[in-house]
């Protein structure tokens, strides 16, 4: 049985952000699927009591004193931005 | 014999007798890449014009007594995701094709600080999602044993430029086997040090609790030098350990008398070619016979790793590549009217397929209603895979196997299936799982390709790791080989 639909790839490409053809839709599909069923063996351990691992050292909060820094320039922030007009960055309209 | 088939200690002493100026490396370094380079094609920037000028004001500074700094003068290749101010990094893709990084990584400064000069930028799969570096959008970097092989990656342009003599050592990246497996393929010493060990500030992010910066160098000796120069607690990483770093060059005694080592049966097991299980076999021996003692262990749950692995370095994945959406750097398309419109264009033609396919993977597995069924429950069973870990090592100081599977393949051969390309990490994905350190050092040849042997210790425990892996290394001469390419020598 196929785990993952058409629509669902669709879903979660706008989810991410990412504009897919009907063929890379089909392609991706038949790809996840075969990850995703393969990822699922995972489901022969049993992990009821298991605590979930983010990261394997113990981490703690790293604070600092809270004074004021330099940040980057401005111009130099500008330098690799595909699109900029006086000291802003600028991106297509967002409302329709 | 080249210059930079010179360890560093016989650099370092050339250089303060004065031997040698700064300039006479840095000229060579040049020369090998414009001989080899065009072959191996492992380089993607080359930095020769502000090189050529560093290497001038050290050979002033040094007229003046002012010579300074553990790698004074020594030429370095940096791995393309690793950001250089003003030095053109891409990380291999094309969304990042024309990115000029306005500040340097923490491992930058460091390396300035210790004296390196760095010489050009390596080639990698995109992004550092590949085991070929076929990934790259830019070129494939072909092995210098063998030009019909992969280098392996996703670090082969670290690797197969100190493999080519194109440097003298270089940094690569690993989040499941992408410092060790090049390393291993191309037949020179690979680590992937503790996570937390080295800041990964400046490390265009993939998998951000896997992912090390790591050496990779022709000796063990060469590798200790690097990570001791790269390694250390850092303001800008609050994932880096406040952990002391230890002289690691000083911890390689040859002595490894009682050294106790675990074999993992899972290790030698099905899918391990038949000349890395002798290679690997073979250097047990010796090991034995330099005093160390072995016994088979397990790690049970190695053969859910992957699984687990690529779950979890896509969840990451995709979150950390949200950044790349056409707006403050990198690629932007032309073809747009709304934004929204320019995120799905920019991305969609900023990203080759490997990466989209990763990131709709990861989406996928956090997205609502599947969290619980793939993220959380791949984060379980990374708790496991840990705690296999921890119990081998409560008895044994190292764990020894192969880095991969077979040696290199060829370029082509598992470009179709994602799932047969991942299978070939399967020995070094645990590791980073774990998050203990491991290196990789040559052990044998297969049809004139090399083959790794990999050595795995505790948390923030790489001195015996160097230890264990120098003596191997002085007792056999696996590292003096070296590879014959058109137009090298």
């Amino acid at each position: 049985m196929s785990r993952i639909s058409a629509d669902q790839v669709k879903h979660v490409a706008n989810l991410a952000r990412l504009a897919v053809t009907e063929e890379e839709t089909e392609t991706l599909r038949k790809e996840l699927d075969a990850i995703i069923s393969f990822a699922e063996q995972l489901n022969e351990l049993d992990t009821k009591n298991v605590e979930p691992t983010s990261h394997v050292l113990e981490m703690k909060n790293v604070l600092r004193e809270d004074k004021a820094e330099n940040g980057l320039p401005i111009a130099e922030v500008l330098k690799n931005a595909p699109d900029s007009k006086d000291g802003h960055i600028r991106v297509p309209s967002i409302i329709d | 014999m080249s210059l930079l088939e010179q360890r560093v200690s016989e650099l370092k002493s050339l250089l303060e007798k004065k031997e040698i100026k700064v300039s006479d490396l840095i000229e060579e370094s040049f020369k090998r890449i414009s001989e080899t380079d065009p072959e191996i094609k492992a380089f993607l920037t080359l930095n020769e014009e502000e090189a050529k000028k560093q290497a001038a004001l050290l050979d002033e500074q040094a007229v003046k007594g002012k010579a300074g700094g553990a790698l004074w003068g020594l030429p370095i290749g940096i791995k393309d995701n690793i950001v250089t101010k003003n030095l053109r990094t891409t990380s291999g893709s094309r969304i990042l094709e024309n990115f000029n990084p306005i500040y340097d990584a923490t491992v930058m400064q460091k390396l300035h600080k210790a004296g390196t000069i760095t010489i050009g930028k390596l080639n990698m799969d995109e992004f550092g999602m590949g085991s070929s570096n076929e990934n790259s959008a830019f070129q494939k970097t072909l092995n210098p044993w063998n030009p019909e092989y992969v280098p392996g990656g996703s670090s082969g342009g670290s690797a197969a430029a100190v493999a080519s003599g194109e440097v003298l050592f270089s940094l690569g990246s690993d989040t499941g086997g992408s410092i060790r497996q090049p390393a291993a393929y191309c037949g020179v010493v690979g680590l992937k040090p503790t996570y937390g060990r080295v800041s990964r500030f400046g490390l265009i992010a993939f998998a951000s609790s896997l992912e090390q910066i790591g050496p990779i160098t022709r000796t063990v000796e060469d590798n200790a030098y690097l990570l001791e120069a790269i390694a250390g607690l850092d303001a800008m990483d609050s994932t880096s350990a406040d952990v002391g770093v230890p002289k690691y060059s000083e911890s390689l005694t040859g002595d490894i008398k009682g050294l106790k080592i675990g074999v993992p049966k899972e290790y030698l097991g099905e899918g391990i070619s038949e000349d890395v299980r002798n290679s690997v076999l073979s250097a047990l021996k010796v090991l034995e016979g330099l005093g160390a003692e072995w016994e088979e262990v397990s790690l049970p749950h190695s053969k859910y790793a992957l699984s687990a692995y690529y779950l979890l370095s896509s969840s990451e994945a995709s979150a950390n590549l949200a950044r790349f959406d056409g707006v403050r750097y990198g690629y932007r398309t032309d073809n747009a009217k709304t934004l929204l419109e320019m995120y799905k264009n920019t991305r969609s033609e900023g990203f080759g397929e490997e990466v989209k396919r990763r990131i709709m993977l990861g989406t996928f597995a956090l997205s609502s209603g599947y969290y619980d069924a793939y993220y959380k429950k791949a984060q379980q069973v990374r708790t496991l895979i840990k705690q296999d870990f921890e119990k081998v090592f409560e008895k044994y100081d190292v764990i020894v196997g192969p880095t991969a599977p077979t040696p290199a393949f060829r370029i082509g051969e598992k470009t179709k299936d994602p799932l047969t390309m991942y299978a070939n990490d399967i020995l070094t994905i645990p590791v980073n799982l774990a998050g203990v350190p491991g290196i990789s050092v040559p052990c044998g040849f297969s049809n004139g390709l090399p083959i790794g042997l990999q050595i795995i210790g505790r948390h923030f425990d790489e001195s015996t790791v160097y230890r264990a892996a120098h003596a191997f290394e002085q007792a056999t001469d696996f590292h003096k080989q070296k590879p014959v390419m058109e137009g090298g020598k």
